[in-house]
């Protein structure tokens, strides 16, 4: 009998966090609604009953308490793995985290490890209200210590999970929530993997398009639209975003010579300009065109009626990779050494 | 209807005596009874006396050796303890080694007596490091700067030793400052809904930097722990005996599954913050002085006086036992404890560039390897030279 059955990405998660339950038992999972609900997408389900309320703990309704906690049982020689309901309810965490969870290993000269694995359900699609639907992960890259990934398949939201357990530095792991009910093969044998690896997952020759978590699937929608107009995508999966495989990257731009990349989260300080700037310092002799980003607005998360606006889809992100090839696109028009406009008063003049 | 000012905040809380505040030891060294305190100092003999007199010595020379050598260059910086000796000797004493601490920064007596070397503790303020221990040879986790940050870390790790069945539980120092926090208030809360074997240390000193406890409490602090569902004890900080019955109270409350438990210890602290802070600005002479006179050591020795006359002819403290013996043998440990630290500060090096890029990653980073790969080129451009000797930034 296969070991490979078609689950929903979610319940492949719920899969592989069943996996790590099993496999080590100083595996605790800890969270908000995790345990007799299951979690509020249900990630958990079942998980509590099968391992007990030591393995599988519902908490109090503070995420500072819970990330701090975590940090203790981690000292105390265990394996915390912490939901975090959703993303925009990071931030009252945020000061365990990157103060405590990323600093404890080099704190302690090695003395002591933090493997913890922090849950996010991220990103937007799901017509939530505000602080539901938010891209941080540009907080956590940005943040020594930490380890963040993002899976955009089913099989690996399994891989991903098993390997951020097994890991013995803090890892951030962003699910890509409107992915949830995607479906997809996955290997329940797949052999534990390391985290890091970058993916191929469409194979191009014209422009190097590089995304995660849930544009994945967005940007390969985009590339078969592109190959209907003669135009070879190639599409690398990033599973990674701290580190970053540059080495994937690279040898793709090296042959392609265009780089466009997609994220959800705000342009300024985000990932795709640290990935812009490294690609351009290494590979400035190799590019044809400049690094191109197609990224969500410098704004707060819109509301739902409008988020398809802010987050990129397949248009938005063609507009980009016909930029980069030259092809008319909606920058064109747009004077990039015109004076910026002076600044109109309140009383509508225009102030010098 | 009197004028009630809304930003003034009340002019404090009523210090030592007060019928809730549990002293064994008066100021002037008498014992009082205490029903509550009095069962946890049955084995208590003139020579334990004696090693908590020497304990409390030896750390305030520590405290006041570093004081001078931070004013001499040596180190970055120190927060000084002077004034909670008995707050940290006490505390500390009640301690079994397999128990677990999570300090604050200012817990350097503490480290001490968990076994820290001293230059360990320097090197950390000297800023060569941010190791100045290993947790697990010592059961005491690094110092934490976050204010109270260290409460929840010494929750969650007494909910690992309720899954282990272990028979060891924590303890978490924090100051009066911390209680205000957030995560204070959650560890209360994780703690009291876990039931875990943990107890929560509060050196009340009554200054947070510059802002005084009233501006954190409207009630003692001892108070609150109690809407969590945690009961708590308002202890002397300053009797030593006072705080090692509490602590032991509470640790073998927690030890026998009774769950988390809270101490206030009223103290003071005599210094300032840090070596950096001015405390002249914000607090006035008579009220150090006022706590000048409860002081820790002086107390001990007050007792000890008149104590030992009865004990030592033939007591279990031993044959010629007196307080000038005790003082002596105390003053004698602090003067080599203050010789091995001067003498060991020459043998303490700076450490190299390659330390920058040590222990940020348990597993391998390929771009951190990179940046450490680069760096190294870099330098080594300067082929032969000393690296320190480069100007330094504004010297060019």
């Amino acid at each position: 009998m296969s070991a490979t059955q078609d689950l929903a990405f979610g319940k492949a998660i719920t899969a592989g966090l069943r996996a790590a339950l099993a496999a080590d038992e100083k595996v605790v999972l800890m969270g908000e609604d995790i345990g007799t609900l299951g979690g509020v997408f249900r990630i958990t389900d079942g998980l509590m009953e099968e391992f007990g309320r030591d393995r599988v703990v519902d908490t109090p309704l503070a995420e500072s308490g819970i990330m701090g906690t975590a940090v203790g049982l981690a000292y105390a020689g265990y394996r915390p793995v912490v939901e975090i309901q959703f993303d925009g309810f990071v931030y009252p965490s945020f000061d365990q985290i990157v103060s405590q969870v990323a600093k404890t290993h080099f704190r302690t000269g090695g003395a002591v490890r933090m493997p913890l694995t922090i849950r996010i359900p991220f990103g937007g699609g799901i017509g939530s209200p505000e602080h539901h639907s938010e891209s941080p992960e540009a907080y956590f890259v940005h943040t020594a210590g930490l380890r963040v990934v993002s899976p955009s398949t089913p099989q690996e939201g399994f891989d991903l999970i098993r390997a951020a357990i097994a890991s013995d530095d803090p890892v951030v792991y962003l699910e890509p929530k409107r992915r949830y009910h995607d479906r997809g093969p996955v290997d329940l044998a797949a052999p534990l993997r390391p985290l890091g690896p970058a993916a191929t997952a469409a194979p191009g020759t014209d422009v190097t398009l590089v995304a995660y978590g849930p544009l994945v699937r967005t940007c390969l929608q985009a590339a078969e639209a592109a190959a209907a107009e003669g135009i070879s995508i190639e599409v690398i999966d990033l599973r990674s975003l701290a580190p970053v495989d540059y080495g994937l990257i690279e040898a793709s731009v090296r042959r392609t010579g265009r780089l466009v990349v997609a994220h959800e989260a705000g342009r300024t300080g985000g990932l795709g300009a640290e990935i812009a700037a490294t690609v351009t310092e290494r590979c400035f002799h190799w590019l044809e065109h400049a690094p191109v980003r197609v990224t969500g607005f410098d704004i707060p998360y819109p509301p739902a009626k409008l988020e398809h606006h802010h987050v990129p889809d397949l248009d938005r992100i063609l507009d980009g990779v016909d930029w980069v090839l030259g092809r008319p696109n909606s920058l064109d028009s747009l004077d990039p050494f015109a004076p910026p406009r002076p600044l109109a008063a309140a009383d509508g003049t225009e102030r010098a | 209807m009197g004028s009630v000012s809304l930003n003034t905040p009340p002019t404090g809380m009523p210090h030592v005596p007060e019928p809730d505040l549990h002293q064994v030891l008066t100021p002037e060294g008498h014992r009082r009874p205490d029903h509550d305190l009095d069962p946890w100092l049955e084995d208590l003999t003139p020579r334990r006396l004696a090693e908590l007199h020497r304990d409390m010595v030896v750390i305030r020379r520590l405290d006041t050796e570093c004081t001078h050598l931070q004013r001499q260059g040596e180190l970055a910086l120190w927060p000084p303890l002077l004034g909670q000796e008995a707050a940290q000797v006490g505390s500390a004493a009640a301690l079994h080694a397999e128990d677990f601490v999570f300090p604050s920064y200012r817990e350097n007596g503490v480290a001490y007596l968990r076994g820290v070397d001293p230059l360990g503790l320097v090197r950390l303020w000297r800023g060569s490091t941010y190791a100045g221990w290993d947790p697990r040879e010592v059961n005491l986790a690094a110092q934490q700067i976050i204010i109270g940050a260290q409460s929840l870390h010494a929750v969650g790790h007494a909910m690992g030793q309720q899954r282990d069945a272990s028979t060891a539980v924590t303890l978490a120092y924090f100051g009066d400052g911390a209680t205000s926090q957030g995560d204070v208030n959650e560890a209360m809360v994780f703690a009291a809904s876990f039931h875990a074997p943990v107890v929560f240390l509060c050196q009340n000193n009554q200054w947070a930097i510059s802002e005084p406890v009233s501006l954190q409490a409207r009630r003692h602090i001892a108070d609150r722990p109690w809407g969590f569902g945690i009961p708590a004890m308002r202890v002397d900080g300053n009797d030593v005996l006072a705080v090692m019955a509490a602590t032991r109270r509470a640790l073998e409350r927690a030890r026998n599954g009774g769950g988390p438990t809270f101490i206030e210890a009223v103290t003071y602290r005599m210094g300032p913050h840090t070596t950096a802070d001015d405390p002249t600005r914000y607090r006035s002479a008579e009220e150090v002085e006022a706590w000048r006179a409860k002081d820790p050591i002086d107390r001990v020795e007050a007792h000890l006086a008149a104590l030992l006359p009865e004990a030592s002819p033939d007591g279990d403290a031993g044959p010629g036992l007196t307080v000038e013996a005790v003082r002596e043998e105390s003053g004698r440990a602090a003067d080599e404890m203050a010789a091995r630290l001067r003498a060991g500060l020459a043998e303490i090096t700076d450490p190299g560039p390659e330390a920058l890029f040590e222990h940020v990653y348990a597993e391998p980073h390929h771009e951190l390897e990179r940046q450490r790969e680069h760096y190294r080129l870099y330098l080594a451009q300067f082929d032969g030279e000393q690296l320190d000797a480069r100007p330094r930034e504004g010297s060019r």
